[in-house]
């Protein structure tokens, strides 16, 4: 073992190949269970999306699907951000990883500002189930909707984002902490494992909002109207 | 003896005789801090060990006064009200905080890094968090319990607990959602630490078969608990705002509820179940001086337990109103769970045939357990049976069906294993005498208690209800007086375990001539485990009937 390492070798392990594999492995297991959480709340999803096709088009065409596209690009972008923040810790260059890493978080912040901005404004459009819903609205559309069922995905759609968006809060306090061990300089070529396993999540919570963006955005059928802020 | 060790386990140095340390995990400090703060894993397990046992007599506690309240027809000792609060909190709590953590968090805890020479789990510091998130969900719901209670059943079937309850059903879902984050920590934990920290030398097959069955155990845990937490989360979001998930009025369905609780809560059952029929396993082969009979076949049955049992969840909704086709896909389904169930009860009873068996208290509870897992077995896979199923269903036959799994099963796993390893944890023997009298309490208790209930449900007593026809007392009778039983077998282990550390005889190492790594380092063991990483170069079980002084 060699004495450069002895200090981030926990002391349980045998070597540092070991712990990273072990490391990794957590994380990915962690992953597996994420999945576990999201597959529950799209099979509800997907079981009332069969029963009742109509009326979940028609409440998916009163989304924002302008802020939910720009939203898909501004994460899709951290995504990459996040890649190559790794990749820099890996090769060693210090800049570009502070460079990259407040680019992640800018971007995350932007998501979860426009997704804010979003709810607020499904919140003037009376899109929140039970709270701010004008049933009369959705039996004068022709062919009319069930503004029950119409709720019921509504709710759906603020569980899923609003889980999504949870998942996105964690993997920003996590960034914020990892630019606190990059200033301390505690991200280098051997010491890379924490950027490396919170790198999975992040691109694991973006690949939960690829799956999102279909399901609940764009299974109505939008109009040009439809595109506001 | 000595033999047995030398070829078992090689020292990278020259064989040092193991001897009772200086410095051991229990030793090393002192004070509360020294506790709160450790990450030792088998402090973490005493931990465990005392939140559990807590959590056991709060939800005997209650179990005590539901029995209690059945002595006559009417129930005069409770309202009805209280008695559905009762028995939720006696399920609740049994479940969630007794069951699922028991004999993972406390002897696997203690024993997984022990058993495959591992100076630690993979994740020290999760492990504590783990015990933190547990105790705190645990808060919450003895809290939610206590300030007023909630009566929804540990099922919280919809809609009754989303609209018609009127109890504290969303802080107690709040505790065992939280709760959950420990069992997929755990979980987590156990399978990284079986994957990439195993000693030279360790092959998956030369593992002992308690850890084979932790590793299946955990697999469901990693796997269910986070749909648990979904269906957790809806009855959540349906019960404050009003939305119709699971209510079929306002165009939900109950029966999604029932899918996502049991696709969690049926493997749960062996979540409870794996961990104690792995206990079972290392107890038999030790005293009965025999190798278990046909070892790859009894660790590919805990892992096709584990794999079926995600595949069987519907056979709770066979009269709630599933379709005829998939009921009887999901009978012959939890059909098959018995073949693998069946491979293990055959590999005990032939591992014992023409072994030299001695019959010492932990061996006592291990054959309790083949009697009682076996009968419990058997009845459920007349619950399998979509016939039967439709007669019994929601009668007191379940409650005696499930109790001979989780009770005459998990907890006598469990305490045969606490009483296999107490004197490694503590370095202390127990009496011999109370503790043989607390096993043969028990099962008489225990058989007296639930025996009756099988007849009872057969002729039609309802489950979960606070008053009964009173052509049923005396059955009621019979399982009340067998409960008192059952309690004093209970708490007889409190006092000599207790006891036992004081006036306990010094155990020494290995106090049944078992093999195994956990035996080759002295009782209590050191901090780090073993001073020298071993190399394994046998089999698990390394038994002879040859040589069986030392024990018995």
């Amino acid at each position: 073992m060699a004495s450069a390492n002895y200090s981030i070798l926990a002391h349980h392990f045998e070597n540092l190949e070991q712990q990273r594999e072990t490391e990794t492995m957590g994380m990915w297991l962690f992953l597996a269970t994420e999945i576990l959480i999201f597959g529950a709340i799209f099979t509800g999803y997907t079981i009332y999306r069969v029963r009742y096709p109509r009326d979940f088009e028609a409440a998916s065409a009163h989304l924002n699907l302008l802020i939910g596209s720009i939203n898909t690009i501004v994460l899709l972008s951290s995504s990459l951000t996040m890649a190559l923040s790794v990749h820099a810790t890996r090769v060693g260059r210090q800049k570009m990883l502070m460079t990259c890493l407040t680019l992640t978080i800018v971007l995350g912040a932007t998501f979860l500002g426009l997704k804010a901005l979003e709810y607020y404004s499904d919140y003037e459009d009376f899109l929140v189930p039970g709270l701010r819903f004008r049933p009369g609205e959705w039996t004068e559309l022709t062919p009319p909707a069930n503004p029950q069922h119409v709720q019921l995905m509504l709710a759906f759609y603020y569980i899923m984002t609003g889980m999504h968006a949870v998942h996105m809060l964690v993997g920003m306090g996590l960034l914020v902490w990892l630019v606190l061990r990059a200033r301390q300089g505690m991200l280098t070529p051997v010491r890379y494992m924490a950027i490396e396993v919170i790198g999975l999540y992040w691109h694991f919570v973006d690949i939960v909002w690829i799956f999102l963006l279909p399901l609940l955005y764009l299974t109505g059928t939008h109009h040009g109207s439809d595109l506001h802020f | 003896m000595s033999s047995t060790i030398t070829t078992r386990f090689v020292p990278q140095a020259k064989a040092r005789p193991p001897r009772a340390p200086e410095v051991n995990y229990l030793n090393v400090a002192y004070g509360v801090k020294s506790w709160l703060l450790t990450t030792d894993h088998k402090r973490i397990a005493i931990l465990y060990l005392f939140t559990v046992t807590l959590m056991f007599f709060l939800g005997g506690a209650a179990a005590t006064v539901i029995r209690l309240n059945l002595m006559t027809p009417t129930g005069e000792l409770v309202t009805a009200d209280t008695y559905n609060k009762l028995f939720s909190a006696h399920g609740i709590i049994m479940v969630w905080f007794f069951l699922v953590p028991v004999v993972p968090t406390v002897l696997g805890n203690f024993l997984l890094p022990l058993m495959i020479g591992a100076r630690d789990l993979a994740f020290p510091k999760l492990n504590l968090l783990s015990w933190y998130i547990f105790t705190i969900g645990a808060v919450i719901t003895l809290w939610a319990i206590l300030a007023g209670g909630v009566d929804t059943g540990w099922t919280f079937y919809t809609p009754f607990s989303t609209r018609s309850a009127r109890t504290n059903v969303i802080p107690t879902i709040i505790g065992i959602f939280i709760s959950g984050f420990s069992s997929i920590l755990t979980g987590l934990n156990f399978i990284v630490t079986m994957h990439r920290m195993r000693a030279p030398g360790l092959t998956w097959f030369r593992m002992p078969l308690f850890l084979w069955a932790i590793y299946a155990g955990s697999i469901i845990l990693v796997l269910a608990t986070p749909v648990l937490a979904v269906a957790l989360i809806l009855i959540g979001v349906e019960r404050a705002w009003g939305i119709g998930i699971f209510d079929p009025e306002l165009g939900g369905d109950p029966l999604l509820f029932q899918h996502l609780f049991w696709f969690y809560s049926h493997p749960v059952v062996y979540i409870m179940i794996l961990p104690a029929m792995g206990v079972v396993t290392e107890i038999i082969p030790c005293f009965a001086r025999k190798n278990i009979y046909g070892y790859e076949f009894v660790a590919a049955s805990s892992v096709g337990i584990a794999v079926l049992s995600f595949f069987v969840w519907a056979h709770h909704m066979f009269v709630a109103g599933q379709s005829v086709y998939s009921a009887m896909i999901f009978s012959a389904l939890s059909y098959l769970v018995a073949v693998p169930s069946g491979v293990k009860v055959f590999s005990w009873t032939a591992t014992l045939y023409k072994g030299s068996v001695s019959l010492r208290t932990p061996m006592l509870f291990a054959v309790g357990f083949i009697a009682l897992f076996t009968m419990g077995g058997l009845t459920g896979l007349m619950l399998a049976a979509l016939g039967v199923d439709m007669h019994v269903h929601d009668t007191y036959f379940i409650i005696a069906h499930f109790h001979f799994i989780m009770v005459g099963g998990a907890v006598m796993g469990y305490m045969g294993g606490l009483h296999f390893w107490w004197p490694k944890m503590t370095g202390r023997m127990y009496s011999e005498f109370l503790s043989k009298l607390a096993a043969l309490i028990i099962f008489v208790g225990f058989m007296l208690t639930f025996l009756p209930q099988f007849v009872l449900g057969y002729l039609g007593m309802p489950r979960r209800y606070h008053v009964y026809p009173p052509e049923f007392q005396i059955l009621n009778v019979m399982s009340s007086a067998g409960a008192s039983i059952l309690a004093v077998g209970y708490v007889l282990p409190l006092f000599y375990l207790i006891w036992s550390l004081y006036g306990g005889k010094p155990a020494g190492p290995n106090p049944w001539g078992a093999t195994g790594l956990e035996w080759q380092t002295p009782s209590p063991p050191p901090p780090h485990n073993f001073d020298e990483t071993p190399i394994v170069t046998t089999a698990p079980y390394e038994y002879s009937l040859e040589e069986t002084d030392g024990v018995g």
